[in-house]
């Protein structure tokens, strides 16, 4: 994704400039990178998906004509510089308040499109209190969710994620409920509070599940811009690096072993009409 | 309704000054001795259109602070010390993102959760940064209620004008007591100037615009910690102070906020007694009146600085006259506030 | 002139908007005034009081070490803030509540039967504090008794002519009591 291009440059490209200009009046652009998304070439490992979840609120902000009104707001995390990816404006935020910087564009722009983008340090440890609290205030915020069960960033260290038997740079025996407690479910565990409209968990796994993942993220949109209340998508993402796992064998783990602790589906719906997806 | 003379409470005229100062969001967490001025606030500002979430706690109060100024809106926070040092953190970033934003501290007295009496033990944290890294927010001490009600207004000015937060360095006994103040409930809007910088959504914007304090290279923070610095520098022409009967005193006393009101009455008194003592008061503590003082100390015979804290203005007083003039200090802690007589004492004791 | 007066009793009395009511008089005739609250612990245990410096110059501090005049509207408030009063100075005490005289010899003390007289007067003692008000006034005489009838009428405006009515005559009375019967020896 990140050497998408224009179709036309990269037809002329691939073709060495032989074909003559008026025979490529009639291809169809299939794929290109969408608008809101900057053209630097991402940071991540190989075989990190935040550049797929990048792309797909991209493709969002697009599909919605959002770009010329929206606010983004970056984490600390691997995402931290997310706000070089994004054509639209973006704020990074202290590490876990994204919610309470959004909480503050929203309300000083109602009817800008204000998202957060966190990972599951930022927002299932040290962000536990602003996610929580914006979630029961409704704020009409939509928020991109990565958990990859690991702080990617600092080295692998023990996330409120982890699996119990993780191993991590923090708990290099696997992760031990005694000493550590148990993973902590957001979708579960916010999907109590009234102000939350919309919340979906998803494997980044597979093309089917993108899909998925898209239809989710409109609905979390959308919860937004009808004025019902917060929107969050929880992706189940995969980090080989820290992980120690081949990019394919991190995606069978997260298939395998991730959705036992982390359900997939959505679990709360409160839109008006189902989304014609 | 035009301003009228008002007997009021230094936090509620605060909060009208705040209102008055054009403040379009405010975001806070209840603690006492500042409580009023949410409380006013969560009334007046929605019935002007503007915005009030009470946050769930201080350090979300300061990040939606961020966000809402982020926004190019004009955004305050208000809390007493132990709530301001949960906001350090977020104070930090917003100077380095170079943010304007008021943050009002009603000082009470520290450390720990300490008392909820007034206090002055939180000078260095206010001016010498407070948060990490090395930044700076203008800082105004006011004195009276009228202070209260107008040094809102002058902070946002100054802090859109070199984009900065601004604090304002109150205390509980300015928080809490009454004075006839001349103040306006429909004031009208302030200028603000324009904030081509604000995220607010590109809106035909030619390029997006970033909020941030990250910058990874260390020569580009280098660089921009030198543009901090040099709009520190800059600052210096927005100095503040007052003084009162300083030409032919022989003990110069130098307080801010509610020590200087304690300090004025303890140099009426020396003066009675035939002590000639004056007073100077810094009203910006940040950038702080060190030239002023200075020249103001020049054919003085000796300095005394009254604070509510253990000594932590006078290290700067005693940077400005940089062993010039004998500098003294007398302070009281833990909400203590000593009485004029005591103050008066002091000032006959440097006399001597 | 510099006026300070403490005023203190139990929550509920009104003592802090007998503070006010002299801070708004000041204000009205232009004379400079602070008002300054307890405030804290002692606040929620039931006991208020208040501080009113009142000066024909700018105000220093809002607090002092010794006092003008103190006004104890209940014992405890006698028993803590008697020693405030300077020599020479006032202390009024609401003898309805307070069964006990001042140590001090070297003050004006001066024994209120507040209570009575707004019960009386006003038919509930809920005005005892501007019957308070009143004697203070014709003690110490520092405002003009207008401006204070001026700065009942603004702070009871949102209660009714009524409460304001029942106040001014509170206030009187107060002023009345000192003139015929209250006297500087207990």
């Amino acid at each position: 994704m990140t050497t998408a291009m224009n179709s036309q440059d990269g037809m002329k490209k691939q073709n060495g400039g032989s074909v003559a200009a008026e025979d490529l009046v009639d291809l169809k652009c299939v794929f290109e990178r969408p608008q809101s998304l900057s053209d630097k070439p991402f940071h991540y490992c190989p075989g990190c998906s935040h550049g797929t979840y990048h792309r797909l609120i991209a493709e969002m902000i697009d599909e919605f004509g959002f770009m010329d009104r929206t606010v983004g707001i970056c984490p600390v995390g691997c995402a931290v510089f997310a706000y070089e990816y994004f054509e639209t404006d973006m704020i990074e935020a202290s590490h876990g308040r994204a919610p309470a910087v959004a909480t503050g564009v929203k309300r000083a722009l109602p009817d800008r499109f204000v998202f957060t983008y966190q990972g599951d340090g930022d927002l299932a440890s040290i962000g536990m209190g602003e996610i929580i609290h914006a979630a029961a205030r409704g704020e009409r915020i939509t928020v991109f969710f990565v958990n990859n069960g690991i702080f990617g960033m600092t080295g692998g260290q023990m996330a409120p994620t982890s699996l119990i038997g993780q191993k991590t740079t923090t708990s290099v025996d696997g992760r031990d409920a005694r000493a550590t407690g148990h993973p902590i479910r957001v979708c579960e565990l916010l999907s109590n509070l009234e102000g939350v409209a919309y919340m979906a968990r998803v494997a980044l796994t597979s093309p089917k599940n993108i899909n998925t993942c898209r239809k989710y993220m409109r609905k979390a949109i959308r919860a937004q811009t009808e004025d019902v209340g917060l929107g969050l998508v929880e992706v189940l993402s995969p980090c080989p690096v820290q992980w120690g796992m081949s990019p394919g064998d991190a995606l069978h783990h997260i298939e395998e072993d991730v959705v036992k602790e982390f359900p997939p589906g959505e679990f709360v719906d409160k839109l008006a009409d189902p989304v014609k997806a | 309704m035009p301003a009228k003379m008002q007997l009021t409470k230094g936090n509620e005229a605060l909060a009208m000054g705040a209102i008055a100062g054009g403040c379009d969001c405010f975001f806070g967490y209840p603690i006492t001795p500042q409580n009023e001025v949410p409380e006013v606030l969560s009334y007046e500002m929605p019935k002007r259109g503007r915005v009030f979430v009470q946050a769930e706690s201080e350090v979300a109060s300061i990040n939606m602070v961020y966000g809402a100024a982020a926004a190019g809106k004009r955004a305050m926070t208000s809390s007493s010390s132990p709530g301001v040092s949960l906001m350090m953190e977020g104070l930090s970033y917003i100077a380095c993102a170079e943010l304007p934003c008021l943050i009002v501290n009603v000082m009470r007295g520290g450390p720990g959760l300490g008392s909820i009496t007034p206090s002055q033990g939180d000078y260095f944290q206010a001016c010498k940064g407070g948060g990490h890294g090395d930044y700076h927010s203008v800082v105004l001490a006011p004195w009276n209620v009228q202070e209260m009600y107008e040094f809102p207004a002058l902070a946002f000015e100054l802090a859109d004008r070199y984009r900065c937060p601004a604090m304002l360095l109150a205390d509980g006994v300015l928080g809490a007591m009454m004075e006839p103040a001349e103040i306006s409930d429909d004031a009208p809007p302030p200028n603000v100037p324009e904030k081509p910088w604000a995220t607010n959504g590109r809106n035909g914007r030619a390029h997006k615009n970033v909020v941030n304090s990250l910058v990874i290279d260390p020569y580009g923070l280098r660089d921009h910690n030198l543009k901090l610095q040099a709009k520190y520098k800059a600052m210096e022409c927005e100095t503040r102070w007052d003084t009162r009967d300083v030409d032919d005193a022989e003990i110069l006393v130098v307080a801010y906020g509610i020590s200087a009101r304690l300090a004025l009455s303890g140099c009426k008194l020396a003066r009675k007694k035939g002590i000639k003592a004056g007073l100077l008061r810094p009203i910006t503590l940040f950038p702080f009146p060190s030239k002023q003082i200075a020249e103001c100390a020049r054919n003085k015979k000796r300095i005394l600085v009254v604070e509510l804290s253990a000594g932590q203005m006078v290290e700067d007083v005693r940077l400005a006259v940089n062993g010039d003039v004998p500098v003294d200090f007398y302070g009281e802690m833990g909400g203590v506030i000593p009485s004029p007589a005591e103050v008066c004492e002091k000032i006959v004791e440097a006399a001597q | 002139m510099l006026e300070e007066t403490i005023l203190a009793g139990f929550g509920g009395q009104g003592v802090l908007m007998m503070g006010k009511l002299l801070a708004q008089a000041a204000m009205e005739e232009g004379t400079s005034a602070t008002w300054l609250p307890s405030y804290g612990p002692e606040m929620r245990g039931g006991t208020a009081n208040c501080i009113v410096v009142l000066s024909d110059d700018e105000i220093g501090s809002p607090v002092s070490e010794q006092y003008d005049t103190v006004v104890a509207m209940n014992q405890p408030s006698l028993e803590k803030f008697e020693s405030k009063v300077r020599p020479g100075g006032t202390l009024l005490i609401n003898k309805s509540i307070v069964p006990i005289k001042t140590s001090r010899n070297d003050v004006d003390a001066y024994y209120i039967e507040a209570n009575d007289i707004a019960e009386n007067e006003c038919g509930t003692n809920r005005s005892a504090n501007v019957v308070m008000l009143g004697a203070l006034q014709c003690i110490r005489q520092k405002l003009k008794p207008e401006s204070i009838e001026k700065a009942i009428a603004y702070a009871f405006e949102a209660k009714g002519q009524k409460v304001i009515d029942a106040n001014l005559k509170a206030f009187a009375a107060g002023m009345n009591a000192i003139d015929a019967k209250a006297t500087a020896a207990p």
